[in-house]
Order: C-alpha cells, then structure tokens, then sequence
C-alpha cells in the first residue's frame, strides 16, 4: 500500500442554499478546510529522518507484519496540517472565553519556558533522589505555598486532575472510616453540584443523596443538620458554589458534620474567587482539590492535562497517598511503598504511577511566584469584581435567579426565562460564537433552568467587559424578541450547528476508507 | 501586577457600578472569623518575570536532565527525541488555551485532532476504536478493569507479575474500596512471562486478565492462547503497553485477541516531564464501545450538510449520568494527546516502523556489550528495547554509584520491589534511539568498575 488517500481530498461543493458565494476549495479565505491526515498522508511519507538504516529484527511470530494503516507527512505539510487545524479552535489567546466554572484566565508564557527547562522536562521519574533534588524542592515549595493559602494541614500532590483529586479526598474519608472500625455508606451532596462528585462518590462504594438548596441558592443548613447521623460519611460542598454564591454557612455546616462523625469534601474548582482572601481550613474543610489549571493557570490545553492537588485537615492527613516528597534537612527526599511503613503506615495507598503532574506543578510554582501572597488576593478580587460587574450589568435583561441573594462571587448564574417561546439557551450561546466570544457555560448547574454561568476572570480588562456586556445584551434582547436569525446561529464559524444526535446513533469514532 | 489588567480608576468606577463602596462589600457572605486583614502572612510578595524566571532556573539546574549524559531509564516512561515541530504546534495558542470542545462550531480544530488521534490509537492497538485519552496508563489500566467488571459482571481480575508494579498498586487501592478481587504477585527473574499460567487459571469468575506487552522485565511473548483461554471462560484480555514505539515492530495485541487495549502514550511526543503530564491510550473492540470511560469524539455533519466533529456518547459521562456514570474522569490529557498525534503524523507508519527496529537494534547491542561486564547476565529470553540485567549484587546501591560516575544505569528492582529481596539482584534497562555506542561503552565500563 503506497498510499492510504486512495479516494483523494475531494473538497465538497456547497449545494447553494443560502450561500450563494461557493469557492472550488471549500475555503473562505482565511477560513481554510483541513482534511483529515489519512486523506492527504500516505504511509510512506515521513517527517522525521534516522541517521541509520534500520537493522534487521529476529522476533519471529512477533514480527508486525501487516500494515498498520498510519499515514505520514513531511515537516511542513505537518506544520501547516496543525496550523490549519488551530485555527478552526476558539481559544483564550483570541479573546474572552467566559466559560463558568472552568476559570479561563490568561496562561502566562514564561510558565511555559520554565516548565521545558530540561531539568524539568527532561528528568525522569525514577531517577536515583540525588539527581532530581530540584524537581523535589519544586513540589516541596508548591505544597507549602498550597498548604499555607488554603489554611490547611498537608496536601496530597499526586491527582491527575480535579475528578482524581475528589477521588483522592473521598478515599481519605473513606480510610478514615475504616480506621475508626465505622460503615458510614452515604454521601451528601448538593444538587447544585459538579456532575464528578456524585460519579466520584459512587466510584468509591458510596450512596449519594442530595441536599436540598434554600430559595436564595446556599445549602439548606437546617435540613442538612436533620439528615446527618450515624450513617453518613460526609458532604461534599462546592465552595464558592455553582451558582456563583459563597456558603455562608458552611463553617456552621462543618462543625455539625464533625459534631455528627462525618467529614466535609470541599470541592474547590472555585477557589480562583477567595484564594489569598479566605481559607477553607478556617471553615472546617477536612479535604479540597485544587484544580491547578484553573487557580493557577496551567494551560487547559483543548481539555487537559489537568492536576488536582488535595490538601487535607489533620483528621485526613495520616491517609494520604504514596508518593510524596518530605524534607530532611537539605536534602528532599521521596516517600513510596518501601518507607511508607514509618513514616506514613496508613496511606491508603497509590493513585498514579510516578508522582502527579510534574509540568503542572513547575507551571503553577511560577505562577504563584509571580503573584505573591498580595497578587493572589488582588487576583480573588478582581475575578469577583468582574462577575458582579457583569452579573449587574445584565440582570435587567436576563434573568439572574439568585441576583437579590447578595454579591455573586466570580461566576454570574443566568437563566433562560423570558426568552421568547422557541427560544433557548443554546440559541443565546450560538448567537455569542457570531459575536466572536466563546460561551459561558451551559445548562449548569441543573438547579437553575437554562442556566448560563459566566466567568469572566481576573484577567479581562473592564473594555473588554464592556464590550462583551453590549453583545450579550444584544443576543438577550434579540431572544426576548424572537429574532429567527438566532435560531440558526452561529453564520460565520467554521461549521454551522452541528447533528449530535447522528453522531451518538451512528458513532463514527475512528477513520476507515469506507467512510 | 503584570498579569491583571484592571487599573485602580476602573476598579473604583466598577464598585461603583456594582453599587458596592468597597471590595469588602463584595465579600461580605464571608464569615467574620474567615476574614483575613491583608495578604496572608508567611508568603513572598509579587516578583517579576526576571526574578522568578532565575528562582526557577536554579531550581532545574539541580537536578541531572536526562541529556546531560549516558541515560537508560525506563520501566514506564521512555526518553525519545521528540521533533522540534511537535512542541511548537502544541505551542499555538488555539490549542494550548483552549478547553474542551463544549461548542464544537468553534473547537474543529481540537475536535478533529481528537478524531484523528483515536484513529491513531486504534490502528496502533490493533482494535476498533479508542477514545479521546486518559491520565495516564496508570489510570487507564484500573479503568479497564472496571470496565471488564461492567462487561462481564464478574469481579475477579488476574494481573499478570509482569504488570508495572505502580500500575498494579494502583489498582490494589482502588480495589481496596471498590470490593473488586485482583489476583497478583510478584515477577521471577525467568526469561518468559507467566501467561501460560494466567490462561490455566482463568475461570468463570474472571472479569479479565491484565497483561502488560512488552512487561516490566522488558519480556514480549506471544498472547493468541490467553486470548483463546480468556473468551472460553467468557473474560475479557486486557493488554497493557507502557512502549508504544514497541508496537512498529511486534504485532499489536488487539492483532492477538485482545479486547481492551490500554496504555502509556508519552514516549510518542510528550517526554519525559518526570512522571507527568502524560497521556492514557484506551482503546477496545467496538462491540464494548458504550461501556468505555472518558470522552469520545465521532464524525457527524453540520446543518449545511458539511463533515464536522463532536463528543459523543456522553450519556457515559459524569456530567450527564452522574453517580452511574461509567467513570467519574472529566479531563482527558488533550494537549498531550496532541503532541502524541503530532509526532506520530510526522514519523507515519514508514517512520514509525524504522524507529521501533533502531530502538531493538540499539538495545540488542547494549545487551550483548553489558553481559560482557564479569558477572552480569541478560534475563529475557526475547526484549524490544528494555531488557532485564541480573548482576551479582543488589543492582540498587549500584545505580547510585552508577551515577556518581555519570551514568544513569537504568531503574533497579529494588525500587520497584523494595521488599522482594528475591528481585534485589535485577537491573530494568532500557535504550532508545536518544543512546549512543559512546554511551553503552561508558555504561559497560562504569557497570565492570562498580562491580569489580
């Protein structure tokens, strides 16, 4: 087989319609079709070359003989390939990216220089301790800085991610449980609530029940404190919480988990909006993920890599999983399975292979670092000025359910009611991708009906709040209008909506000739 | 503050908006005892870029980069050169600040490249389809044994010794809290794997058997019998690859019968990074499609009837089914999927096939020069490019002299099986197309001078 674009590229004409300017390519100047690798590869070309000619195997049975079907092509035509593709994406870089709950913010570059410095990037984990005492030092310095910004006892460094960090905390729960010879099996949890903790909960044998919301948005103290017993193992409160709300109340909530034997989950994917200003250890949290990608600005990168360092109560501490880095002396030193038995017996054991997300961690470290103690605060509040700032800028024409329960912190929570009859909020969100903004996030939380949650960040500056007001008040009002032009949005993006229904009926998830 | 735009006049004009009179209005839902004065005490204050950029300069050069001399570490994370162009594209800011492809209109370029990964995977795996990428291979493993739980609704998994020993501590954690069986042990120092017992072992019980392909002693055997004696038993064959460069030269487990083929993608593009970021391979035959975790990403067209890409079959996921979802992973390693899509577009199946027979060439030559070295033997009866040394003492006070004298030995057995002194004596050596002859004949000469 020379060649897996036995079919060719074949760029298809647009069968008139409403769009009568047709090009021979498919594209529109700038905006440019990218066919896929296996249409314009071919399994003999290659963008790399060996100074070798390869030797001849001995592995009999073994040998892969078959072709693979793994299409190559030279550097540049790989270059323009992904070049290409970028350009189809929406990103920070390009502009205001309000999506609730996932802390879009600028990703500083020289995070980036640092994390490929080679003594970064180029160490591997399993190296002998004396060669790899910066990488220590690094985690060492980033878990103090945690540890001290968070009000809490230690932290647990190595979750992949925030959904991994939850599963970190709750399995912490879950081995201190064990450890006082308790079966608690339920969980509490808001309804409000990421969709990862109540999947978190069950992953780890956990029953889930909701906790009821009070009218204003806030955990319902007095039905939470009726619910507690001897068979829940805790709550799992989200903090500031998805409707954009600080829980008031949560220190009350702690003290009458700990009062009841239970233990208090935070999940702190917001912590962006109170970090330098509060910390959750003086609200009784026993265990808090960090998202570093969100608070700290690790780059989100088209959907990860994550990290979602715990930090943990004293309760906890004694839990925590293997590996971690401690110090003696001068000298940093790792601890896995050999010197868990004294000095850390009760671990419930390992996460991950190696030790988390070393290129998170440089990343995050240079982050904090730039900031300071006084830059973190500044960052809280101005994430949190921004959000009230669009939050009061637009309740007169989108609704905003929790508006009269005080200052939002930083996400503005809006809902769908007073659109015009046919009118939703996907529509306002597609109406946005024409404005040239990515959306808020969408039909989250599901206490709220079309909710749109919006998040502006720290790192907006008020033109470009401005601006972004105008046009969202624009679609607002065009969807309380019935605008039909709406329905069809977005006109001007590289693809117009797209049929999600066919494609999870007929899952197409891998290439093949056929297609 | 370099990083935040607002000025002081547009945060007065904007408290003012808000009809606040000052920040402190703002957070005034905080309890009074969780206020703080000021910044919290303890912590160093705002630094520029200059200053910070040296703190951690100094912080990298303590530490021995793997290129600053002979390397030959691997058991689970491979040294490979990685094109220049690969960190560059991942560098182009609409992919590296983006986010998940919530809207797909605006996201073709991340969702395409997903699309074109899983292909990747999938073809590289032998199997029918893979998703959009997990954590790590760690993760991906234990998800794979929930998985089989899911298929077979049995709850007994065999994990074969040569399974990388973090990987299987992972999965006994998880299994601590989750009440699934997992049958394991500790590997031999024998030159084949223990799969031929594995098949003799499955029964009714088994969800699945759990290999790793090439193992942790660098062991690659054939497993056409497991997976004959794991459908007979109606449970499914797990194969785990760490070296996926492995896969241009020996045939791919899913070409073997394997039904779900999990992995450790960073040696295709995202290097070293001492243990992390990395990226999951999880691919399966498609028959078991909808009981995968983590995201997946399918064809579909638009409303003008053009070819486009969304995440699909999200009712497995978290945010839709919640406390039943089939996994509660949210992220995948987008970015390092990239890079992984990125490098294996540039070397193609040509390249890729040439790269994997460098790798089993070079590691072919450093194991005939080390058994060279008085009293060392290679282990394997056949490797790709990690083999496992037997040396007449415990290989792990030798690493540490190895280093003194520059070289980076390999990864002893001693720190992978701290308790198992029956292992003490095996060193894991791995050599990529990064070593050079130089660098076997410096590792040969320190190993004879160490041992002498």
């Amino acid at each position: 087989m020379t060649t897996l674009n036995r079919a060719g590229w074949r760029p298809e004409m647009n069968a008139g319609g409403a769009d009568d300017n047709v090009t021979f390519t498919g594209n529109r100047a700038l905006m440019l079709e990218e066919p896929l690798v296996f249409e314009i590869g071919s399994t003999e070309t290659t963008g790399v070359d060996f100074d070798e000619e390869a030797p001849a195997a001995d592995l009999g049975a073994l040998a892969r003989s078959a072709p693979i079907g793994l299409p190559g092509l030279s550097e540049g035509e790989t270059v323009r390939h992904y070049t290409r593709l970028s350009r189809q994406n929406y990103a920070i870089d390009l502009g205001l990216f309000p999506l609730g709950s996932c802390t879009m913010k600028h990703n500083p570059r020289l995070n980036e220089k640092v994390a490929r410095m080679p003594g970064f990037a180029d160490a591997h984990p399993l190296q002998p301790q004396e060669t790899v005492q910066g990488a220590y030092a690094v985690i060492h310095e980033l878990a103090a800085w945690l540890v001290t910004l968070t009000g809490m006892h230690s932290v647990a460094m190595s979750p992949k991610a925030g959904a991994h960090g939850e599963l970190c905390g709750i399995l912490c729960i879950k081995a201190a449980l064990e450890a006082r010879g308790e079966d608690r099996r339920v969980l509490l949890v808001p309804e409000s609530a990421h969709g990862t903790n109540p999947a978190t909960a069950a992953f780890a044998g956990f029953s889930v029940e909701d906790i009821p919301a009070t009218e204003e948005g806030r955990v319902d103290l007095a039905a939470l404190k009726a619910r507690l017993g001897p068979d829940v193992a805790g709550v799992m409160i989200t903090n500031p919480n998805t409707c954009g709300l600080f829980e008031r109340d949560l220190k009350a909530i702690s003290d009458a988990v700990h009062a009841a034997g239970g233990y208090v989950y935070c999940d702190g994917a917001n912590f962006n909006a109170i970090v330098g200003r509060v910390r959750p250890g003086d609200l009784g949290v026993d265990a808090m993920h960090i998202n570093l990608h969100k608070t700290f600005s690790t780059p989100h990168g088209g959907g990860g890599p994550g990290s979602g360092p715990v930090v943990l109560s004293e309760a906890l501490a004694p839990y925590a999983p293997l590996p971690f880095v401690t110090r003696d002396g001068e000298r940093f030193r790792l601890i896995e399975e050999e010197s868990a038995g004294e000095d850390h017996p009760d671990t419930f054991g390992r996460m991950t292979a190696f030790h988390g997300q070393m290129g998170m961690f440089t990343r995050a470290l240079t982050y904090i670092l730039s900031h300071g103690a006084d830059g973190l605060k500044q960052v809280a509040e101005d994430a949190v000025l921004n959000a009230n700032y669009v939050l009061r800028n637009l309740e007169d024409v989108l609704d905003a359910p929790f508006a009269a329960s005080g200052p939002c912190m930083h996400e503005a929570l809006f809902s769908d009611k007073g659109l015009a009859e046919g009118f939703s909020t996907l529509d306002i969100a597609k109406g946005l991708i024409d404005e040239g903004y990515h959306p808020m996030t969408v039909y989250f939380p599901l206490v709220v009906h079309g909710a749109m949650l919006v998040e502006p960040t720290e790192t907006e500056s008020k033109a470009v709040l401005d601006q972004f007001i105008g046009a969202l008040r624009s679609i607002a009002l065009r969807a309380r209008n019935g605008d039909p032009a709406l329905k069809s949005a977005p006109h001007f993006a590289p693809r117009a909506r797209l049929d999600e229904t066919l494609a999870a009926r007929k899952p197409i998830l891998t290439w093949s000739d056929a297609n | 503050m370099r990083y935040l735009p607002l000025t002081p006049d547009d945060r007065g004009a904007m408290l003012a908006a808000v009809g606040a009179s000052s920040i402190d209005d703002l957070f005034s839902d905080v309890p009074e005892a969780a206020r703080l004065d000021g910044p919290i005490a303890g912590l160093a204050m705002h630094a520029s870029e200059l200053a910070v950029e040296r703190h951690m300069a100094a912080l990298a050069r303590q530490n021995r980069a793997a290129g600053d001399g002979p390397f030959f570490l691997g058991a689970g994370a491979y040294r490979h050169h990685v094109p220049a162009s690969v960190d560059h594209l991942i560098q182009r800011g609409e992919f590296l600040t983006a986010y998940t492809p919530y809207q797909p209109e605006i996201a073709q370029g991340t969702l395409q490249m997903l699309f074109e990964f899983q292909t990747q995977v999938a073809r590289l795996f032998g199997t029918d389809v893979a998703n959009a990428s997990m954590y790590d291979g760690s993760t991906a493993c234990w998800e794979a044994i929930v998985m089989a739980r899911r298929v077979t609704r049995r709850g007994k998994a065999l994990l074969s010794t040569g399974l990388h020993p973090h990987y299987r501590s992972v999965a006994r954690t998880m299994a601590n809290y989750t009440g699934d069986v997992l049958v394991d042990g500790d590997p031999s120092l024998e030159a084949g794997t223990d799969w031929a017992a594995l098949a003799a072992a499955v029964d009714k019980e088994t969800s699945c058997v759990v290999v790793q392909y090439p193992d942790i002693l660098g062991r690659i055997d054939d497993m056409r019998a497991l997976a004959a004696a794991c459908q007979a038993a109606g449970a499914l064959l797990i194969a785990v690859v760490t070296e996926p460069v492995a896969l241009g030269l020996i045939q791919s487990p899913g070409e073997m019968g394997a039904d779900i083929v999990v992995g450790e993608g960073q040696s295709i593009g995202v290097g070293l990074q001492f243990g992390g970021p990395y990226v999951g391979l999880f691919a399966c035959k498609a028959k078991y499609v909808r009981q995968m975790p983590g995201r997946l990403c399918g064809e579909t067209v638009d409303a003008n009837g053009k070819r486009g890409f969304v995440l699909t079959l999200s009712t497995r996921e978290q945010h839709i089914r919640r406390e039943k979802a089939t996994s509660n992973i949210c992220t995948n390693s987008g970015l390092c999927a990239l890079a992984f899509s990125i490098h294996m577009t540039l070397l193609g199946e040509a390249g890729l096939r040439q790269l994997a027979a460098i790798n089993h060439g070079r590691a072919k030559a450093a194991a005939t020069e080390l058994a060279k070295v008085p009293g060392v033997s290679v282990m394997n009866g056949g490797f790709f490019n990690e083999f496992t040394l037997i040396l007449p003492k415990a290989a792990r006070p030798v690493i540490h002299q190895l280093a003194e004298k520059g070289v980076l030995g390999g990864v002893s057995l001693g720190r992978l099986y701290p308790d198992n002194d029956g292992l003490a004596n095996g060193l894991v050596v791995a050599v990529t197309e990064t070593v050079t002859e130089e660098d076997i004949a410096a590792f040969a000469a320190a190993l004879k001078e160490v041992l002498a």
